[in-house]
């Protein structure tokens, strides 16, 4: 058992931190109070191959690990979530649907845009009625000749501003619960007729991501777009988000690690009582506790990730990296504000948006409640 | 078209200080960079193979850690890597160091070698014009910029108030200045492929034939470090201006006499 980073992992860690403190890190309260993604910074992180890094080289992608996604994960989320979010729906979401349930024509035509860099990705799931609980799904398509026609709204699609592709979910079978009732589809934002984006929905934290009402009216979509078999959405979303929330754990790690990083040179700085407030113990032991905490929500997110690298079952272990680190996350940033006093609150410090940001990580791919049902479904309790 | 870029892995001076007492640099804990002129003399590389086509290798001379240097070259772009490391080059001052990169670059071929203008540990601006004396090819240092025409490069050398444009036959070795052009980030697919890569290991061994053992090393070395110091900041100069000859020679007596110079 080996807890250190092998070279070429701290070489990836390398260029994930200089580049998010470079190309970033100065764009970030921008990006937020604008509630705009930047769309130069995407396409450069594109060209770097920050949206392919776990995927196969024969696809297009960097052959790279989730290792080294949970990596990158942490390191743009130190100092900016929403680039992380940004990152995650495309990589875990989207392309690992096709990726483990696509055919080798659907790989190439789809998968490969998509991680060589041309191409972003979206996942439509979620809707107005059907969040925690899927089956509340009213989403549909049905058979027309070969084709599907697809009917219905998708709510809080991240990615979808700008998105080319989406894989969506819709009920193909209305007499079965949701659950063997849900197909997925790969379908073309851009160029499919019946599809209509909304505005950003106006949101607390991670505001710079992109996160719309995706519309389907009667969208025509040919059989060659349907992912895995019919009837097996359910089990192919469920999949997705078990790699989901590996990085939004490693997206917590980030929000936690530079909002405690901030709180640090701050503490270093800023004088009360004639010294530092560094020097006093009480700030010590708190950074202390603080730190400990953040290195236990990232070894366990590095075990949910090697426990992917290494095909074993890691969707419990995901569940229970991301219900610590996001828990975590919440507890540092409310901390970094609490400790940078008045500065904190303020907006021209980072520390506010961090606390906004880290919210979002209890709620999104599977709630902290979900979490437990999905750790405490594996222990036998019954 | 084959280029061969020199690079050395220096302390990020960044988070270096010197010993006040010693004089030496305090190593421990400071990350590892490549030496920003030579990082850009990279990507000019690259970018001149993107246009022209052929080769990029890169040769670093130092410990087995400066493999890392040449995994981010690799990760960068480049094609093939050499890092020249022996206990018997140790101790190698800018002399000794040109003899034994100079005896490597032989060894591996080259139309054009491009080094930084001086690493940022050292300063001294001195091994990529002695390893073009050693090879006996043309050389021009401080490049700002840097084109290919047919079997010649142009080059843009700075100087303190002006540049030269020089126009310089290959084979030829042109030294970079980190204002050459901003180095690229290494690809994350990069990086896996340079770590699957092998890079090639050099020791005295492999270069001996061509490598008198009097010549390199501490004892090949004709200079020493006595002293190492950090930069004194110079102060920006006073322009006087309109002044007649007279007016001006008063002026500069004034300013010599207020300084205690005379």
């Amino acid at each position: 058992m080996d807890f250190k980073l092998d070279k070429s992992h701290l070489l990836q860690q390398q260029l994930f931190r200089n580049f998010a403190e470079t190309e970033i890190k100065p764009l970030a309260k921008e990006m937020d109070e604008a509630e705009k993604y930047d769309l130069d910074l995407l396409a450069k992180m594109q060209k770097y191959g920050f949206f392919g890094i776990p995927y196969s080289k024969e696809y297009g992608g960097c052959g790279a690990d989730t290792l080294a996604y949970t990596l990158c994960m942490e390191e743009v989320s130190k100092v900016d979530a929403s680039t992380g979010i940004t990152i995650s729906v495309h990589t875990s979401l989207c392309c690992s649907c096709i990726n483990n349930f696509g055919t080798e024509e659907q790989k190439q035509r789809f998968l490969r845009p998509l991680i060589d860099g041309s191409k972003i990705g979206c996942f439509g799931l979620t809707e107005t009625n059907a969040g925690s609980d899927v089956q509340g799904a009213q989403t549909v398509a049905v058979k027309d000749g070969d084709d599907w026609i697809l009917n219905g709204s998708k709510i809080f699609t991240t990615n979808s501003g700008f998105a080319d592709t989406c894989v969506v979910f819709a009920l193909t079978d209305r007499t079965v619960p949701a659950a063997k009732g849900l197909t997925a589809f790969i379908v073309d934002l851009k160029e499919m007729p019946g599809i209509t984006v909304s505005e950003n929905i106006e949101r607390m934290g991670i505001r710079a991501a992109s996160n719309c009402i995706v519309t389907y009216e009667n969208v025509r979509v040919p059989a060659d777009r349907v992912l895995g078999p019919i009837g097996k959405g359910f089990k192919i979303a469920m999949g997705a988000l078990d790699c989901g929330r590996i990085g939004i754990a490693a997206q917590a790690v980030g929000i936690a690690q530079g909002a405690l990083n901030e709180a640090i040179k701050y503490g270093k700085e800023r004088k009360q009582f004639g010294k530092p407030i560094n020097s006093f113990q009480n700030t010590q032991f708190k950074m202390a506790e603080m730190q400990t905490k953040i290195d236990a929500a990232r070894l366990m997110t590095w075990r949910a990730a090697l426990a992917e690298d290494n095909h074993e079952v890691f969707g419990p272990l995901a569940a229970m990296a991301k219900l610590m680190a996001s828990d975590v996350a919440n507890e540092v940033t409310r901390f970094a504000v609490q400790a940078m006093g008045g500065y904190g609150y303020c907006r021209e410090y980072p520390v506010e948006r961090m606390m906004r940001d880290a919210k979002i990580t209890e709620i999104y791919e599977g709630t902290s409640e979900v979490m437990k049902m999905v750790i405490s479904g594996s222990m036998k309790l019954k | 078209m084959k280029i061969v870029v020199c690079i050395k892995q220096v302390p990020d001076t960044a988070e270096v200080r010197l010993d006040p007492k010693t004089g030496t640099l305090i190593r421990d804990g400071v990350p590892s960079i490549i030496n920003h002129d030579d990082k850009a003399g990279l990507e000019a590389a690259l970018q001149l193979r993107e246009k022209f086509g052929g080769t990029v290798t890169v040769v670093c001379m130092g410990p087995p850690q400066a493999d890392v240097a040449l995994r981010e070259a690799l990760a960068m772009g480049a094609d093939d890597a050499y890092l020249l490391s022996a206990r018997e080059f140790g101790g190698s001052d800018t002399y000794a160091t040109a003899t034994i990169i100079a005896t490597a670059l032989k060894k591996i071929g080259f139309d054009l070698v491009i080094t930084g203008r001086q690493a940022i540990d050292g300063d001294t601006a001195q091994v990529g014009p002695q390893i073009a004396e050693q090879l006996k090819v043309p050389q021009v240092s401080y490049a700002e910029q840097l084109e290919v025409e047919g079997d010649s490069v142009i080059v843009k050398r700075q100087y303190e108030d002006q540049a030269h444009m020089l126009k310089v036959k290959m084979p030829c070795l042109v030294t970079a200045l980190s204002e050459l052009t901003e180095p690229r980030y290494m690809h994350v697919g990069g990086i896996v492929d340079a770590y699957n890569k092998d890079i090639t290991v050099w020791g005295f061994d492999d270069l001996k034939d061509d490598l008198n053992p009097d010549w390199i090393g501490l004892k090949g070395s004709p200079t020493n470090v006595f002293q190492s110091f950090g930069k004194q900041p110079k102060a920006a100069g006073t322009v006087m201006a309109g002044l007649s000859a007279d007016e001006a020679v008063a002026a500069i007596m004034e300013k010599l006499i207020e300084r205690h110079i005379i």
